[in-house]
């Protein structure tokens, strides 16, 4: 099959960006969307063009390090999957496929289709974690965890930091993010101990980097590449206002 | 606590407890409204239980410190929302990831403002501060709030006008409802997988209520009476 591409060039962080438009005519159904991007480069260098900037690793869904906005949603067409989980079978022979970087306050152009996503990192920092003492390790059956809670927490656990619902969100909000770690490590017996600091401190770090304020319109769920869902932020909201009663 | 107050949470915490405050205001106000489809004595009476009671004169200012609160945060919020999001995309679809009113409540919330100043204009400084004759009933002297409405809802294409007015500011407010009801308890944490369903459908019932009882006065008047 054949695409028509328009993807944003952007030098580096300080230049102006524009889109670019390239052809390409031998395309396979069943190649993956970065496979395209790769034949792309590769014709790109052959005419000593500079290849197109892109990230990835993985290529199967778990890294999160692949997000690209593609034809007005992040992650392309499909539901519930990563940008190197998309196929080219979803799209049509000839069709134009525009493809941005996310674009969020919180995340900043590096170049071309790659974006700073340290911001999660330092979110992450603040308190996405639980603190162990060293020593032997523990009898993995002395703490009980009903299966409920189990689950839920595994469900939020699958967020893979991809930064899909920043993009989308019409705030730059990465509310959805934030709860997902809140919640997988707040409905936890060991992260139950830290929950409050925890909850208090990755939004104060939200609040700083440049995100803005979530307004529930649900766009972040629905793109999630995981399925995270909404009731996730009602969890952060109450452990969020736990913690402000509490102190 | 000054922590609180200043995060994006607490923010809207803040925002969300100031909306449930009005949307049960909506409610009360719409109860006293309807008293209109009772005739001139039936509301005559309920205006004046209004205008009189001094516990009502206490809610009344707190009422009006939960609007200016409830837009005060809403700029807050939605300033800071736009500095969030300095650069837009140039294909971006939403249509199926998040509603229009979700999207749109700054809007739709300015809007609703707009209508509020006439109709703050029109009746409660009138009643105030304004002329306005007296009436009768049941031997008590009070103010024909009736002959009021009446007159601003019938005669001429000014009353079509505003009742046009009338009409779509509550189809705003319905919309904006719709998407505030559910979201003020998302905010304080009261909500989950179930509940969010829940929530919702009362939210779009509760939206089509205030929507249509507020409608159904100028319609009345204009048609039927
Ligand atoms: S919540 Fe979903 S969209 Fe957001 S970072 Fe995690 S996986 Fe990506």
């Amino acid at each position: 099959m054949k695409v028509k591409l328009k993807i944003w060039r952007q030098a580096n962080a300080k230049a102006k960006g524009q889109f670019k438009n390239y052809e390409l005519d031998d395309i396979q159904d069943e190649m993956s969307f970065l496979e395209m991007l790769d034949a792309l480069n590769s014709k790109l260098i052959k005419e000593g063009e500079n290849p197109v900037a892109f990230e990835n690793d993985c290529r199967e869904g778990i890294c999160g390090t692949c997000g690209l906005f593609i034809n007005g949603r992040p992650h392309g067409p499909g539901e519930q999957i990563a940008t190197c989980q998309l196929h080219m079978r979803l799209f049509k022979d000839g069709e134009t496929i525009v493809i941005e970087p996310w674009r969020a306050g919180g995340f900043p152009i590096i170049k071309d289709l790659v974006t700073d996503r340290n911001a999660y990192d330092k979110i992450m920092q603040a308190g996405g974690f639980v603190s162990v003492n060293i020593g032997g390790t523990p009898d993995s059956n002395a703490v009980l965890i009903s299966k409920e809670h189990a689950d839920e927490a595994m469900d939020a656990a699958s967020c893979i930091g991809c930064g899909a619902c920043a993009a989308i969100c019409k705030n730059s909000s990465a509310m959805l993010f934030i709860a997902a770690k809140v919640s997988q490590l707040a409905l936890l017996p060991q992260g139950k101990v830290e929950a409050s600091k925890r909850a208090k401190r990755m939004v104060a770090v939200m609040d700083e980097l440049g995100f803005g304020n979530c307004s529930n319109t649900g766009a972040c769920e629905a793109e999630c590449p995981k399925g995270i869902s909404l009731a996730h932020i009602a969890r952060l909201n109450r452990e969020f206002l736990k913690a402000n009663i509490k102190s | 606590m000054s922590n609180f107050i200043t995060s994006s949470l607490g923010k809207k915490v803040i925002l969300s407890l100031s909306g449930l405050f009005l949307i049960m205001f909506l409610l009360v106000h719409l109860t006293a409204n309807l008293f209109l489809l009772g005739g001139s004595d039936a509301f005559n009476i309920a205006t004046h239980f209004m205008d009189t009671n001094p516990v009502i004169q206490i809610i009344q200012s707190i009422l009006a410190l939960g609007f200016i609160i409830h837009i005060l945060y809403a700029l807050i919020i939605q300033f800071q929302n736009w500095r969030a999001t300095p650069v837009k995309y140039k294909k971006k679809y939403q249509k199926e990831s998040s509603s229009w009113s979700s999207r749109n409540m700054i809007w739709l919330g300015i809007f609703i403002f707009g209508f509020l100043f006439t109709h703050i204009i029109n009746f409660f400084y009138v009643m105030k501060f304004g002329e306005m004759s007296s009436t009768i009933v049941h031997g008590e002297e009070m103010h024909d709030a009736y002959k009021l409405v009446v007159g601003l809802f019938t005669g001429g294409t000014l009353a079509y006008v505003y009742s046009g007015v009338y009409i779509v500011s509550f189809v705003a407010l319905g919309l904006h409802l719709n998407h505030a009801f559910w979201s003020a308890f998302q905010t304080v944490g009261w909500s989950n997988d179930i509940w969010r369903k829940r929530l919702s459908v009362i939210g779009s019932l509760y939206a089509l209520l205030i929507s249509v009882g507020f409608t159904v006065i100028p319609i009345y008047f204009l048609f039927i009476k």
